[in-house]
């Protein structure tokens, strides 16, 4: 078999979601990373609010995704797995009044 | 963009949890100890409760039939968790066709049965590649696929949850369950690999 | 339900993400091409509605099988998997008969 490049693999030249990554030219010849990579207590933490949230009816995975497909390419890619949904959670939160600007504002510079 | 948004994507992603935690447990919408008892019973999800269903559907030709029926319920009859879960599908490899599960858009895995999902299947290689060039793909995993072997992509966009049912290697024929569970890895059960005695 | 198994159908061309914000769960690659549905995999909320916590009206759900090779006409160089399938979960509201 020859060598694949990039330019074998041409793009539908209508703009798609950064998250819709079926076949995407600039990854086609990217190696996959089949390490095994710890679990860390952030991304099981993260998950595990997303579960209760789902099952108190806070919000539901559909609205999680919404939330990380509106994260913007660069951060998308920049971002962990784990680290795009407490950005898409938060979001959700702030969109559904359960907390507000000023609270969350507030909680982050307690934090530093 | 407004400010809060700049704020939200340049937090730190620690503080930005610590703060949420704080904010929902003050609202009594959660406390910490549900958030440790949804750790403690995700963390029972792993490779060995799909393995112990393929160990099974191997020996066991009518769990195999209902298992390809009804995935959910096969899980649930092995003891597995599914209330609250994605409907369960499984795939059957043949001599004639190798399944290969993605899902291009965010990363759904059937977590009831294998655990959380490994870091290559949320990678974008990995995302991208499946569709289109899965034989490349899989080799990866130093899997070759025969060219009179069809490969099925599975890309689980929706609702599913996908789980492959990969061969009984030959040479297991006396093997017990226990056995033969063992040699079954997660990446059997979505079609990177395929196990070997 | 309207759709069978076995019937030939075309994922809509249609690009929602141009227009504005939304969630789909047709993936991009896909949208135009023609496919065969398989089976009838039940009814589920609509996500396009569930994503913005709109009320969801149950939606058909179909597996469709797609022509791999066919997907990505432009093709691969030496790729000898000219058979392979691609199998994806889509909406009754994306589909069109042909």
């Amino acid at each position: 078999m020859e060598k694949l490049l990039d330019q074998d693999f041409p793009d539908k030249d209508v703009p798609r979601a950064p998250h819709d990554m079926g076949g995407v030219s600039k990854f086609m010849c990217e190696p996959v990373d089949t390490e095994p990579h710890a679990f860390t207590d952030f991304d099981r933490e993260v998950d595990a609010i997303r579960q209760i949230l789902g099952m108190k009816k806070v919000m539901g995975v559909d609205e999680l995704r919404r939330g990380i497909e509106a994260i913007p390419e660069a951060e998308y890619h920049r971002l962990s797995y784990y680290q795009r949904w407490i950005r898409s959670i938060t979001e959700n939160l702030l969109v559904k009044g359960m907390i507000t600007e000023a609270e969350l504002l507030a909680a982050l510079e307690a934090k530093r | 963009m407004s400010i809060l948004d700049t704020a939200l994507l340049e937090a730190d992603s620690d503080q930005l949890l610590v703060a949420v935690r704080a904010l929902l447990t003050a609202k009594g919408i959660l406390s910490p100890e549900e958030i440790a008892e949804r750790i403690s019973i995700t963390d029972k999800g792993s490779p060995a409760q799909g393995a112990r269903m393929v160990a099974r559907a191997w020996t066991d030709p009518d769990y195999r039939a209902r298992m390809l029926a009804d995935a959910t319920a096969a899980a649930e009859e092995m003891g597995i968790m599914m209330r609250g879960m994605p409907p369960l599908g499984v795939l059957e490899n043949t001599p004639s066709v190798h399944n290969l599960v993605v899902c291009t858009l965010c990363s759904c895995y059937p977590r009831a049965v294998l655990g959380y999902p490994p870091f290559w299947f949320k990678s974008a290689a990995y995302r991208a590649r499946a569709v289109r060039d899965p034989r490349g793909l899989v080799a990866e995993w130093g899997t070759q696929l025969a060219d009179d072997v069809k490969v099925r992509v599975v890309d689980s966009t929706a609702d599913y949850r996908w789980m492959v049912l990969p061969m009984r290697p030959a040479g297991t024929e006396t093997w017990g369950l226990e056995q033969l569970a063992a040699i079954v890895r997660e990446g059997d059960m979505i079609g990177v690999s395929v196990p070997t005695a | 339900m309207s759709f069978t198994t076995g019937q030939k159908v075309r994922v809509k061309l249609d690009w929602p993400e141009t227009r504005g914000p939304c969630h789909i769960r047709t993936p991009h690659y896909l949208r135009g091409e023609a496919g065969v549905v398989k089976r009838h995999l039940g009814d589920f909320p609509n996500p396009e509605d569930l994503a913005f916590a709109r009320p969801a009206a149950s939606r058909p759900l179909y597996h469709v099988a797609f022509d791999q090779g066919a997907v990505w006409h432009h093709g691969l160089k030496g790729n000898g998997g000219t058979c392979d399938e691609l199998l994806v979960e889509i909406y009754e509201h994306w589909l069109e008969p042909i």
